[in-house]
């Protein structure tokens, strides 16, 4: 038999007891249609998510790769990728801390993150541990209480339609780039957060109380909406570096604030950025945009990423509403063979409406990193204001940073300030601490923390303390 | 204290330190003036080991040890402080947290546990007033946007603090008006002491009115060509170097 009718042949057997064999928790490699419909069928979906999802998948098929960042990988064969898998039984798991690896609990060590929190990051079993369910309802009868509804976007497809078909994709179209059309037929699961009018969210939202829940990593879409006058603080990730198998994330998170509302977004990202010569680490692929449509609204994002070998990121502000308020601090720290390109987006429609970016690069080792930001004012945001402020900071001789800032101003009443630097860490800064009897590590340590202030003091307060720790363990090693 | 013995240092293959000698034994303070360029900040350099200077010849003692086999913080610890001619700004980190890791760093060599906050609090506040300097000064960051004056006066709060045995203070009264002058010198002559020595450089005879030296030598073209006691200090003031220099040259 010729080996190409072997390989139909196979790929048809596989194909059919692929599709009938819901049972199995694992999707084979590649994207289809069916692969599609299973990942809907697992999630038990309704029919109109489903067609949404292959009308992603039709849109996907004719896009191409964006090859404009400046960052350098080997192609990803979309074709040689799982697009799902479901969460580990507790089988498969380590039983306990015993089991993991012992290098992920001393950087979890230094990371200062609780025992019973460490246990659960590795991926120990969590019923083995302690019973997290009942943590996870004390939390939930007090955000319903409130009125606010948190939850995982399967569960809100499920329960809550009518709010996914208004908002879902209504910020972040599904043909917006080549990753949100792939995200939009495939996405694993993520977060919905609802806060209604009026309602201040009583605590700070965590994916940390959904972490073990579902298996998000990989294809995350997360949704927020706040309607007016209403209030969040959501924080994505953890500092402790993830253990995950699939090389390839493509997230999608969309923010919609209505009048007078406001979202502030942080997140700590750290991916596994692979080893010192950047094998086996993580391309992050992330696409997030939040619309102020409301007036008077404000949408903040701050973020810590120190983790994957790869990361294509640009949080970004559809500012429609008058003087509504967009926000962009960000601190990214690039080490051994890391890349990162990421800035923000800010456009300015609504009249009044301002923006400010404050991003702090810090490159290390051999890593290269590119600060990218557009400041886009429309002819009817009379009035406008951006500040952008963006420094980085090298460490050693052999890495890159490089800025890319695009301005299009289309009023004269528009006010526009930028201004960038890029400074070595100095010898000289170095030399008067490690005078003062520091050492030369916690000179750098304490020479980049502060070089990063005006970003880590946007974090909420316990995200601060842990992301000061991670910038020293991201940075391990790179002087000297 | 320190012995300095016959101690050659290049940059980029230009020599700098030609063969110079300088003992300093416990207790004494003692001032190095000398022409501008003359080697003087690249001795203090080179005893407190920074980078980019290649010691060809000699040595460096502190208290009987090879400080040139030293790291830079261990120099520290060990009790060697250095007054910077040009104190280093860094952004976004407090002074004060610069103050506690450094005298924290300091403890934990002598095997003593971290300072506790409001004993640590109490001793800075302390040392702040002696100095005449406003505890806002603790919460801004290390020496950024401060004036020349205030620079100076927060690298001797950083001494009064961390109590070192040997201080090196290189220009510490240049920049500073009458009154600075005046608590500076305070703040230095508050740390004299038997078990402790002081070395100044300096270019002007007045800081020598307020901290009156044991000892004055003059370094020139990387050797100490002349010493004496304080009244040296008067004479250069007066006649300039030009005599010693060819003095020394006979
Ligand atoms: N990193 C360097 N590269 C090149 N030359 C240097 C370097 N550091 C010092 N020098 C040179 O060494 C000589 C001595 O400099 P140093 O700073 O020690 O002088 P100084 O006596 O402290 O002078 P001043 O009174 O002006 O402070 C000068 O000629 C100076 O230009
Ligand atoms: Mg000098």
């Amino acid at each position: 038999m010729a080996s190409q009718e072997m390989e139909q042949l196979v790929r048809r057997e596989y194909k059919q007891g692929f599709v009938t064999d819901i049972e199995s928790d694992t999707a084979p490699p590649g994207l289809n249609e069916d692969v599609i419909r299973f990942i809907s069928a697992k999630k038990e979906e309704p029919q109109w998510m489903l067609d949404w999802r292959l009308a992603a998948f039709e849109q996907w098929k004719t896009m191409a790769e964006p090859d404009w960042a400046h960052v350098d990988f080997p192609q990803v064969d979309f074709q040689a990728v799982s697009y799902y898998s479901a969460p580990k039984s507790s089988e498969d798991r380590p039983k306990s801390l015993d089991e993991v690896d012992p290098k992920l609990l001393e950087t979890y060590e230094k990371l200062g993150i609780p025992l019973h929190e460490r246990a659960a990051l590795a991926g120990v079993a969590m019923d083995m541990v302690f019973d997290s369910v009942s943590v996870t309802t004390t939390f939930k009868e007090q955000l319903g209480e409130a009125g606010v509804i948190f939850c995982s976007i399967s569960e809100a497809i499920r329960e809550y339609p009518d709010l996914i078909k208004q908002y879902l994709g209504s910020v972040v179209p599904v043909a917006d780039n080549f990753y949100t059309a792939l995200n939009s037929a495939v996405f694993s699961d993520g977060s919905f957060v609802f806060v209604p009018k009026g309602v201040t969210c009583p605590m700070e939202l965590s994916t940390y109380f959904r972490i073990n829940a579902e298996n998000t990593g990989q294809f995350e879409r997360t949704l927020i909406i706040c309607e007016d006058n209403a209030q969040v603080s959501y924080l994505e990730g953890c500092t402790a570096p993830m253990r995950d198998e699939n090389q390839l994330h493509a997230a999608v998170v969309e923010l919609v604030a209505l009048e007078n509302a406001d979202i502030k977004y942080s997140t700590v990202q750290n991916w596994y950025p692979g080893d010192e010569e950047g094998k086996g680490g993580i391309y992050n692929f992330v696409t997030k945009r939040g619309e102020c449509r409301g007036d008077n609204s404000k949408i903040s994002w701050t973020q810590v990423e120190t983790g994957s070998a790869v990361t294509w990121k640009y949080p970004s502000c559809v500012l429609k509403g008058k003087n509504s308020v967009g926000e962009f601090y960000s601190v990214a720290v690039t080490n051994n063979m890391q890349q990162a390109d990421t800035g923000t987006k800010m456009i300015h429609i609504g009249e009044g409406s301002r923006s400010t970016i404050i991003s702090k690069g810090i490159s290390a080792g051999r890593s290269d990193q590119s600060y990218r930001g557009l400041v886009k004012i429309l002819p009817g945001a009379k009035g406008a204001r951006n500040f952008t402020q963006c420094d980085s900071l090298l460490i050693g001789d052999q890495c890159g940073a490089h800025t890319f800032p695009y301005q299009e101003i289309g009023n004269s009443t528009a006010q526009v300030e930028h201004e960038a630097t890029t400074s070595k860490i100095g010898e000289d800064q170095l030399f008067y601490c490690r005078q003062r009897g520091i050492s030369e590590e916690d000179a750098v340590n304490m020479i980049v923390n502060g070089f990063c202030k005006d970003v880590f003091k946007e974090l909420p307060m316990e995200f601060a303390v842990e992301a000061e720790a991670l910038l020293n363990v991201s940075l391990e090693g790179a002087v000297g | 204290m320190l012995e300095v013995k016959d101690l050659r240092v290049s940059v980029e293959d230009k020599e700098i330190l030609k063969g110079l000698n300088l003992t300093i034994n416990p207790g004494e303070v003692h001032a190095i003036m000398g022409p501008n360029g003359a080697g003087k900040s690249t001795l203090s350099a080179v005893i407190a080991g920074r980078d980019g200077y290649e010691v060809t010849g000699g040595s460096i003692t502190f208290e009987g040890e090879d400080v040139l086999d030293m790291e830079i913080e261990d120099r520290a610890r060990a009790g060697l402080l250095l007054g910077f001619q040009y104190p280093v700004e860094i952004p976004g980190v407090k002074n004060v947290y610069l103050l506690k890791a450094a005298l924290n760093a300091k403890r934990e060599h002598l095997g003593l546990p971290e300072i506790e906050a409001p004993e640590f609090m109490k001793l800075v506040r302390e040392k702040l007033q002696f100095m005449k300097m406003d505890s806002s000064f603790l919460h801004r960051s290390v020496n950024e946007g401060f004036s020349g004056g205030e620079k100076k006066r927060n690298e001797i709060l950083q001494m009064l603090i961390l109590e070192p045995k040997l201080a090196l203070l290189d220009e510490i009264d240049s920049g500073l008006d009458i009154d600075a002058l005046k608590v500076v010198s305070e703040g230095v002559n508050s740390l004299r002491d038997a078990g402790r020595s002081i070395v100044m450089v300096t270019h002007y005879q007045r800081l020598l009115d307020y901290i009156v030296p044991d000892h004055i030598h003059v370094l020139s073209d990387g050797k100490i060509i002349k010493s004496g006691d304080k009244s040296l200090a008067l004479e250069l003031e007066k006649r300039g170097y030009d005599w010693v220099i060819e003095e020394a040259a006979q």
